[in-house]
């Protein structure tokens, strides 16, 4: 506010006294923010613990046994789906946004579908496919009159076939945010790169490839960070990774502690990928030099090149999509008869119970930190937020361990105490209840849904607020006529996508849901392991339609980003 | 007749950086005052003191003779009858033209408030666009929805934030000019805050020039102009040639003018601001210059309707002196040429230098 250069001539106005009172008073809401950042912190602190003080012998014994092949499976398999979004991600974006060819709007939208399946969901499409008794393999034998053991056929179940599945439906983060940022460039500096003599493939590898870097590293590491924490995928498969190791630790052999190693051991993976990706932004901020948008110019494609690019984005969308939604739906058709009306419509019930509960709380809690932000314009109260919102990184076996841990001291505590005291037992009070899994889903996806609300609030700036007020509207007023409207898509937008998110959530519901309590995606995962691959489709079928609506959401909000131009 | 607005020793920080030192200020009934000043000196902070969206700390606010705030209550900002549009006016986007208008009319009768709305509408000039979304609108006329919006409630004060810096030169000048009318028309007492000199004379009935927290001077227009209580009032208004000297004998000395130094004592260095539009040039060997002094014509630019002539003058001691004079006749001297220099008298303004 105040600059004048010329300072001040006399002595130093008298201490503000509004401030003095300010600071003495209790801030109710900053200790209200204080208290969830440390309560949502608590899961990481707890793996991050176990990074700090090692359990060396533990450590001894896991080097000499599995975690080499644990480490090798994940890294692997980091890389190839790394390498793999990248590739197919940024080469469909460039197509779609800077190409012009037969049903490129179409395949703008269809290029996102994939998203809708969570890796484990495709995986089970797939191994149904094309397993020895799969449609594909007996269609084969019946052409060829080959038997059992005649033919050699790509195996799926391995760390390639894993890669492939997770490749498939997680390039459509790299294809995000790289198409926004190719949207995003301004036109003139792909016409500038021409001028100056750059052929379009020129310009593609010198101008917009450049630019959209760092835009491309994050989807990548997206990718990356979804690779690490899925489990479906890779248990089906049988692929050692760090995921697989952690259940096998804990639920399998019942050694906590070693499992909380691995844990940490993969929290590292992840901020070791998300330095990797803020480190590639290094200095480099890729500030647009001109607002001036124009219809971005397109490269006509004709002949084999037009349906060399059809080829490229029908692709990943056929082997993403519609292959595997149309078996699940077709396996969903045959067995409608028998188990699909009491069986489904619990566990049904039980996941949209559970979407419901953390969509709720996700949107109240976010509701509670923008606005906090917004009223307390405190140095610390952006930080405390910012802390609390860590966990979005962190995969979901990890936060659940981190949840269980501290949970089970709490509950053991009561209970020592209660028979100490009392003489009573009041055994599992929050670990196994749905307070525990919904206390995960919040480290997880709180950030999704307090993106969502912080940006609906940033549009409603201060100074709608004091007008508001200036033309006679009291607080709760200026929440009825202003804000309620305003902040409605964003804060609707934000409980849908964590809703969806639970809805496919498996590693941590896995871990932490009530006894007996099966949601659609673990019942999905338990059919699946019992190879029940056809049983399973209803359960992977209603999670891939409910997936779908984000996508929706989302392409939406894409066309809205640019007006006048076609997007989609 | 009570002010409008009264602001009393206003003084304001932020965290110990002070904003506003012992401000006092007062609007009187359909006046308009403008807050002049460059960006950063407080006076938007004013403004919100005013209205009531930031609290007092030292000091006493009155609207209409009521104190309203004096540093232990505080009028809440809805219960003061206070108008304001803000410098991104702040529309609300959900709302259509006509309800962003109706806003502040939520206590009337459907009636009364949808006739006052199109009334207003009506004199915006924007009856036909009552059903449009503020996006689909240019800035121009979302600047005057903005002023609609505010005068509709009839406010016993208007405030103005910046209400033409968004807009592009041409527009500006035509919207300020349709905004005095509508001020005018209502009688509304109005303080605007602006950095803009030109546009603060031109809407002014009295002037506040504010720096460094500070009111500097006050008064209508002409009197801020003619009569600067300040090197920096001076200068605030337009460019200005500042001249260098020292009080010799209770008269400060330079080549193009020998002026009385006034309360200034003998050995002060002091700064001689002369306009340059108050700086006469004739022919050097003309009859009527006796008295000038000749001058060296080192630069001559025509910008639009005035020309900028720079001079160099030698005083004693071989010193160089630069003016620049702003002539608006066609008839202009060539680079190179002699010329006869003189001020017009009363138009040079001796002041104390700032710092040392």
């Amino acid at each position: 506010m105040y600059s004048d250069s010329t300072g001040w001539q006399t002595a130093p106005a008298p201490v503000p006294r509004l401030a003095l009172r300010a600071w003495r008073r209790p801030r109710p809401l900053a200790v209200a923010v204080a208290a969830l950042t440390l309560l949502l912190l608590m899961p990481i602190a707890v793996i991050a613990g176990y990074v700090l003080v090692p359990a060396i012998d533990v450590w001894r014994h896991l080097a000499a046994t599995v975690l080499p092949g644990y480490v090798t499976g994940s890294l692997l398999l980091a890389l190839a789906v790394g390498a793999g979004t990248l590739v197919l991600g940024t080469g469909t974006a460039w197509l779609v946004t800077l190409c012009r060819f037969p049903g490129r709007k179409l395949f703008a939208f269809a290029l996102l579908l994939p998203l809708a399946f969570p890796a484990y969901v495709i995986a089970y499409g797939y191994t149904g496919l094309l397993d020895y008794a799969g449609p594909i393999q007996t269609l084969l034998r019946d052409l060829t009159g080959w038997g059992l053991g005649d033919y050699w056929f790509p195996k799926l179940r391995s760390l390639p076939g894993a890669a492939l599945m997770m490749t498939l439906v997680l390039y459509p983060y790299v294809y995000l945010l790289a198409r926004a940022a190719f949207i995003e460039q301004s036109a003139c500096v792909i016409e500038v790169s021409r001028t100056l003599g750059c052929t379009p493939w020129q310009s593609f590898f010198r101008i917009a490839l450049p630019l959209a870097r760092p835009a491309i590293v994050g989807g990548t590491a997206l990718a990356v960070m979804e690779t690490l924490s899925d489990y479906g995928t890779v248990q089906h498969f049988g692929v050692p990774t760090l995921t697989t190791g952690i259940f096998r630790l804990w639920l399998g052999m019942g050694e906590a502690a070693a499992a909380a190693q691995l844990a940490a051991l993969l929290l590292v993976a992840v901020f070791v990928v998300l330095t990797i990706e803020r480190l590639s932004r290094g200095a480099r901020r890729f500030a647009h030099t001109t607002g001036r948008y124009r219809r971005l110019p397109r490269f006509e494609l004709r002949g084999a090149r037009s349906a060399l690019a059809m080829l490229a984005c029908g692709l990943p969308v056929l082997l993403g999509f519609a292959l595997p939604a149309a078996a699940l739906t077709g396996w969903t058709a045959t067995t409608t008869g028998y188990w699909w009306r009491h069986e489904f419509l619990v566990f049904a019930g039980n996941s949209f119970t559970l979407a419901s509960v953390a969509a709720a709380l996700a949107v109240a809690i976010g509701l509670l930190l923008g606005y906090a932000q917004r009223v307390d314009r405190s140095m610390a109260m952006p930080l405390l937020v910012r802390l609390a919102t860590l966990g979005y990184a962190v995969p979901g076996a990890v936060v659940a361990i981190g949840v269980l841990i501290p949970l089970a001291a709490f509950d053991n505590g009561v209970d020592a105490f209660m028979r100490a005291q009392f003489g009573i037992s009041t055994g599992l009070i929050l670990s196994g209840t749905i307070v525990a899994v919904t206390f995960a889903y919040m480290v997880r996806f709180l950030p999704m849904a307090l993106h969502g609300i912080e940006s609906g609030l940033a549009k409603i700036t201060p100074n709608m607020d004091d007008a508001a007020r200036l033309l006679g509207r009291s607080a709760t007023g200026i929440v009825r006529t202003v804000h309620v409207p305003l902040m409605r898509g964003s804060v609707l937008t934000a409980a849908l996508l964590v809703f969806v998110e639970v809805m496919k959530e498996l590693p941590a519901t896995l871990i932490l849901r009530p006894f007996d309590f099966d949601t659609l995606a673990v019942r999905a995962y338990e059919l699946a392991t019992d190879e029940q691959l056809v049983a399973a489709s209803s359960a992977a079928l209603a999670i891939v339609l409910v997936g779908i609506l984000p996508v929706i959401v989302l392409s939406r909000a894409i066309a809205r980003s640019r007006p006048g131009d076609d997007v989609l | 007749m009570t002010d409008a607005l009264r602001l009393e020793g206003i003084t304001h920080g932020y965290g110990g950086r002070p904003v506003i030192d012992r401000l006092d200020l007062t609007v009187a009934a359909g006046e308009t005052v403008c807050l002049v000043g460059p960006s950063g000196c407080g006076k938007t902070t004013a403004l919100r003191i005013a209205a009531g969206l930031e609290p007092v700390q030292v000091g006493r606010v009155l609207i209409d003779g009521q104190t309203v705030a004096d540093g232990r209550t505080e009028r809440a900002p809805e219960r003061r009858g206070v108008g304001m549009m803000f410098q991104d006016y702040a529309l609300f986007p959900h709302l259509t033209i006509a309800e962003n208008v109706a806003f502040g009319l939520a206590g009337r009768a459907p009636r009364e408030r949808d006739g006052r709305t199109r009334e207003l509408l009506d004199q915006v000039g924007l009856l036909d666009y009552a059903d449009f979304y503020p996006h689909t609108l240019s800035g121009g006329q979302q600047q005057r929805i903005a002023l609609a919006r505010a005068l509709a409630p009839s406010p016993r004060l208007l405030l103005l934030d910046e209400p033409f810096s968004g807009l592009d030169a041409r527009l500006r000048e035509e919207l300020r000019a349709d905004t005095l009318t509508l001020l005018r028309r209502t009688g509304t007492a109005t303080l605007m805050v602006t950095h803009d000199p030109e546009e603060a004379m031109f809407m002014a009935d009295r002037l506040a020039v504010m720096r460094a927290g500070r009111i500097e001077q006050q008064g209508t227009p002409r009197e801020v102009y003619d009569r600067p209580a300040n090197a920096f009032v001076a200068a605030f208004f337009s460019q200005v040639n500042r001249l260098d000297g020292l009080v010799v004998g209770g008269r400060v000395s330079t080549p193009v003018l020998d002026l009385p130094a006034g309360a200034l004592r003998d050995g002060a260095r002091v700064e001689v601001v002369v306009r340059p539009e108050s700086v006469r040039i004739a022919p050097a060997g003309d009859a009527t210059a006796a008295g000038a002094t000749i001058a060296l014509v080192t630069d001559v630019r025509t910008v639009g309707r005035a020309s900028l002539v720079r001079l160099c003058m030698h005083g004693s001691g071989g010193r160089e002196w630069h003016l620049e004079a702003r002539l608006s006749g066609r008839d202009l001297p060539d680079v190179g040429s002699r010329v006869a220099v003189s001020v017009a008298s009363g138009q040079a303004f001796v002041f104390a230098h700032e710092k040392g």
